[in-house]
């Protein structure tokens, strides 16, 4: 018997990925390196809107090491000139006729060294002819605007209408109400900034007629049935490896123009090609987030008690709607946006819109707009609290979702599984001293000094999804887990899913260990390679712990229930007289006659019943029945330096309900840096185009990500409240801190100010717009 | 991020690299810690024919004290400066600066030289060796001359140096009895360029009335900006907030920023304001404290 300690759910496992990283010897897709390799590099519009006249390659062409100079009018004739996008839309390759936007792709050149290639991009010459960009969605909506997309049948820049919820009854709420309140906020474009960029490596190997690309994928699966759809190869004779990814966040969902150029070099050339894009084409040209114009309103009892939302967003999507939402969602998830109040009704409606930028919007770790969706409704409460007179922490125990209303119909027709609201903004009122807070804030302001006390109690919606609604280009939202067990005790897993930094090397195996009391360092996880792994939809939106996490808890139980059999042979009882305890089958009564999954695993290879078949392995696609609904409250404390209009945040508490955890530290590590990544957005991140449609943010000197100076100590709490339908009652965490924290932030901005008439501050929170603001409250130093 | 092509000659004495700048002319750039001009030709916003690398040059990475002056060489690094006793004992000031530029990676290779002779109003150390009344000595194919460091800012990225000539050394008064300087820099984040920035240097008299103020300004003009209006009404007055204000006042008015990214011209003022206000009052208890 094995003496290891399993340390299966709850313990705080090392990340076994870890090592390889913090010694140099992760593999991303520029460590790939083939015999023969030619470099691929792009040439980019710089103009947002513009006729293509001409394009001269020959000067390109006639420097020495140039291999190829790749234009639009070459792939319409491949039939590539325009690729699918996964929402319905179309997406140019390389344009044949204009270019509608900044950074778009206009040609590539391949060449024998990354340094050659760079300085035939120069040698393209490109001649265009300007034309007025559109930028601004609301423009873009008026009659005789210029058409971002006159490839398309329908003249407008209007994309689609989407609604969500009753609208009637909504409506006639509104009418009633005793006290409305309206707030128009903008979340602007943002970017998911992924330290690791977009590329590939494409090789076609002739010898056995097979397409092997190595790509920075959260999807691989997906593209691996897209680039067959799209290219017309059969789906076996493409194999996408995704090797170490560093980070996703949801930039890598989408396929860019990049890889299919990448590919359709490698297969006319018939050598490896390498497209590896640096941090500006990155910042520039792949997909954004956000952008979200909303319009959204309360109404209210006087007592502070909400009845109805009302929302209308224009959405402004770019040149192409490239997002990378379910089918039947163009806004994602963003009806979410009644958040954690129960009120009677509500109504939401989003425009989607076509303008002169760069396509998308992705989900930047956010389950497909739920960022957006709690930030209106974190905001609006806020709002309300304050038309009121009412404390934030107050109007928000008031309106909350009881405990005993779950599983909850929310009024756009959600199924919240579990929740506990008020428990968990208890603690963490009581953890940071909340009425101790006010006392100091009155203490300030009285002296004229400005602090502000923010709180955020979030609901999300992760774990896409149940397939009667999700689905992707028309593949159901499941996903999938396979384990083998080994003669000798040790197993190894597959996963539909891609790690980019979340640990599923650890997590995964931790389930495993969990559910066959086999030791977590003696489990193998595997992904990211669509010939070993089993089919999957990938990491996004939380979805690995809700979905194929499930899937990898029903798989080892499968496994288990034949590791019965197997025992009840080995210990001559029937398999009803054992039961599966302290990680053995034990016979019931005589809980000292047992077999642990290590003696049964080579019984399994070695002596197993007649009639049984050999081997240790299973496999489950997990069709989740619901969504998952993970919460937290947090709270957030600023300072204002009124001589610069700085806002330092000077405690911030984030309580996280995920429902079970599967490691604690991950999970901790996950919090920490999601709620980085909620602090940017709040007061430092925004992509700015200047009024030609110039990128005016694509460097990190100018895009400004925070750093560990920038970032204040974070301190982290939780309750658990398990998930009713998830097999082990997880819910899934990578997201809650990133929607989480920019309203916390953003709130206590606006109560430092709340006094002075401030009830709304649009992010980012820069220093230069809160100082005119205060300016304009005549409290500036 | 690929830069173009270029030439790549290494000198290893301070008269092989002045020969070989004469021999390039305009079409060479001098390579010392290379922060700003590397990144500038990835961008291919520079497109030096010719880089001549001034780092194995012997003798020019010494900091010392003699004749009443601070010698920094020209090839010191910035982390360096910020480590070393004699620079934090006795010119916390510089300490100050050499700690806000950048980040530690760069600041490994960064050098005080480069950091002047760079000419970018954006750069740390040019407003604060303004507050100091430092002087810069160049070497040229005539031999060594110095140049006032009121002299040597010409405009955006233009210095007072020939094409052939090379930074060699910064020279700084020794600090007065009663003295202190404070840098203060506001930055969106760290390793940004300065939003605005104030060097302020103060000496008192036995009487603790202002006998010497120095002020430079960060990023807010073509060029790194004296604030000499500022500095005259300091002199011969007791120090206080009110007069800092003033003082801080007048600075502002000296700024003549443009609205960018890091805010419209009005707000960097503001900012400009604010800086020099914080940075006179600990430059006061610095030189009350010594």
């Amino acid at each position: 018997m094995t003496t290891t300690p399993i340390r299966g759910l709850g313990h705080p496992v090392k990340r076994k990925e870890d090592p390889r990283f913090i010694r140099g010897k992760g593999t991303y897709v520029d460590d790939v390196k083939l015999p023969g390799m030619l470099y691929l590099d792009i040439v980019r519009s710089p103009y947002a809107h513009a006729r293509i006249k001409r394009i001269d390659t020959s000067k390109a062409l006639a420097m020495p090491g140039v291999v190829d100079v790749i234009t639009g009018a070459e792939l319409e004739k491949a039939g590539l000139a325009w690729m699918p996008t996964l929402m319905s839309d179309r997406q140019m390759v390389l344009p044949t006729e204009r270019v509608v936007y900044y950074a778009q792709e206009v040609a590539a050149v391949v060449a024998t060294d990354r340094y050659t290639a760079a300085d035939a991009v120069l040698a393209v010459e490109v001649e265009y002819e300007p034309l007025t960009p559109v930028l601004d969605p609301f423009k873009a909506l008026e009659p005789g605007a210029p058409l971002v997309r006159p490839d398309r049948e329908q003249k407008t820049n209007h994309i689609w209408h989407w609604e969500a919820g009753d609208k009637e009854k909504t409506d006639r709420i509104f009418q009633e109400a005793e006290v409305v309140v309206s707030q128009d906020l903008y979340i602007p474009r943002i970017h998911v900034c992924s330290i690791e960029t977009c590329g590939c490596v494409v090789n076609y190997d002739r010898a056995i007629d097979k397409l092997t690309i190595w790509m920075t994928s959260q999807a691989p699966h997906a593209h691996r049935t897209v680039f067959s759809l799209v290219s017309g190869i059969p789906e076996h004779k493409i194999r996408i490896i995704s090797p170490d990814i560093g980070g996703g966040f949801g930039g890598k969902v989408p396929v860019y123009p990049g890889y299919v150029i990448a590919t359709y070099a490698a297969l006319k050339l018939g050598k490896p090609i390498k497209w590896i894009e640096d941090r500006s084409e990155n910042l520039q040209a792949d997909s954004f987030a956000r952008d979200y114009h909303i319009h959204a309103e309360l109404a209210a009892t006087r007592d502070g008690k909400i009845r109805a939302m009302r929302v209308h967003t224009v959405a402004d999507h770019g040149a192409f709607d490239a997002a990378a939402n379910p089918s039947k969602f163009p806004a994602g998830l963003f009806s979410v946006c009644t958040g954690s109040y129960d009120m009677e009704a509500a109504h939401v409606a989003v425009d989607g819109v076509y303008t002169n930028k760069p396509p998308g919007g992705v989900a930047y770790r956010c389950s497909f707009r739920v960022t957006e969706a709690v930030h209106t409704i974190e905001r609006m409460v806020d709002v309300l609290a304050d038309e009121l007179g009412m404390d934030p922490a107050e109007i928000r125990f008031k309106n909350f979702i009881r405990p005993e209303q779950f599983p909850y119909k929310s009024p756009t027709g959600w199924e919240y599984d579990s929740g506990n609201y008020p428990a968990t903004l208890q603690k963490a009122l009581d953890a940071i001293g909340y009425q101790e807070l006010r006392r100091e804030q009155a203490e300030r302001r009285a002296r004229g000094e400005l602090m502000g006390i923010g709180i955020s109690t979030f609901t999300e919606i992760v774990g896409a999804g149940p397939s009667h609604t999700f689905d992707i280009l028309g593949i159901k939202m499941f996903d999938s887990a396979e384990i083998r067990v080994h003669p000798t005790g040790s197993a190894i897993v597959r996963i539909g899913v891609q790690t980019q930094g979340q640990g599923h090397e650890t997590t995964f195996a931790q389930i495993v260990a969990e559910e066959l009391g086999l030791p977590v360092e003696n489990i193998l996880v595997e992904h990211g390679d669509t010939d070993t792994a089993p089919y999957g939809l990938g990491t996004y939106a939380s979805r690995s712990t809700p979905v194929a996490g499930a899937a990898t808890a029903v798989a080892a139980r499968k496994i288990r229930e034949k590791a019965r059999l197997i025992a009840a042979h080995l210990l001559e009882v029937s398999p009803d007289d054992l039961e599966w305890r302290d990680y053995a089958f034990r016979v019931k009564g005589s809980p000292d006659r047992f077999k642990t999954m290590q003696e049964i695993a080579f019984a399994a290879y070695t002596n197993f019943p007649l009639g049984l078949e050999g081997g240790l392995e299973a496999v489950c696609y997990y069709d989740p029945p619901n969504m998952t609904f993970p919460f937290g409250a947090y709270v957030c404390v600023v300072d204002i330096d009124r001589g610069t209009g700085q806002v330092k945040v000077r405690e911030f508490l984030a309580v996280d309900d995920c429902g079970t955890i599967i490691n604690p530290m991950i999970v901790e590590g996950q919090i920490h840096g999601g709620l980085t990544m909620g602090l940017a957005p709040a007061l430092f991140e925004e992509i700015v185009y200047d009024d030609n449609g110039t990128m005016l943010t694509g460097t990190f000197m100018d895009y400004l990500l925070p750093t560990a100076v920038e970032t204040p100590h974070w301190k982290t709490d939780k309750t658990v409240t398990p998930s009713p339908h998830h097999p082990l009652g997880a819910k899934g965490v990578g997201e809650s801190p990133t929607i989480g924290a920019p309203p916390a932030i953003v709130n206590a901005v606006v109560d430092a100010l709340s006094h002075l008439g401030v009830r709304h501050i649009d992010i980012p929170i820069t220093p230069a717009k809160l100082y005119q603001l205060l300016v304009e409250k005549g409290v500036a130093e | 991020m690929i830069p173009g092509p270029f030439s790549y000659r290494r000198a290893t004495s301070i008269e092989e690299a002045i020969a070989l700048l004469q021999q390039y002319g305009g079409d060479a750039k001098v390579l010392s810690g290379g922060q700003s001009l590397i990144p500038m030709m990835k961008f291919r916003l520079a497109e030096p024919a010719v880089i001549v690398d001034i780092n194995r040059v012997p003798g020019l990475d010494t900091i010392e004290e003699r004749n009443g002056l601070l010698s920094i060489g020209g090839l010191v690094r910035e982390t360096t400066l910020e480590r070393s006793p004699l620079i934090r004992q006795r010119y916390p000031i510089i300490a100050d600066t050499a700690e806000v530029i950048a980040d530690p990676l760069v600041r490994n290779l960064a050098t005080v030289g480069g950091n002047l002779a760079h000419g970018d109003p954006a750069n740390d150390h040019p407003a604060t060796m303004l507050a100091l009344r430092a002087e810069v000595v160049a070497r040229g194919p005539s031999g060594e001359r110095v140049i006032s460091i009121d002299d040597f800012f010409v405009d955006t990225f233009t210095t007072a140096l020939a094409p052939d000539e090379i930074l060699t050394e910064i020279r700084v008064p020794a600090p007065p009895p009663r003295s202190g300087g404070a840098y203060m820099k506001f930055e969106r984040k760290v390793g940004d360029y300065a939003v605005a920035a104030a060097a302020a240097f103060l000496a008192l008299d036995e009487a603790r009335k202002i006998v010497r103020a120095g002020i430079g300004l960060t990023n807010v003009s073509y060029k790194p900006l004296r604030a000499e209006a500022a500095e005259n009404a300091l002199l011969g007055q007791a120090p206080s907030d009110e007069l800092f204000r003033a003082a801080a006042e007048l600075a502002a008015q000296a700024a003549d920023p443009t609205s960018d990214l890091r805010g419209p011209a009005e707000y960097k003022r503001a900012v400009a304001r604010t800086m020099t206000f914080r940075a006179l009052q600990k430059a006061l208890s610095r030189a009350q404290a010594a």
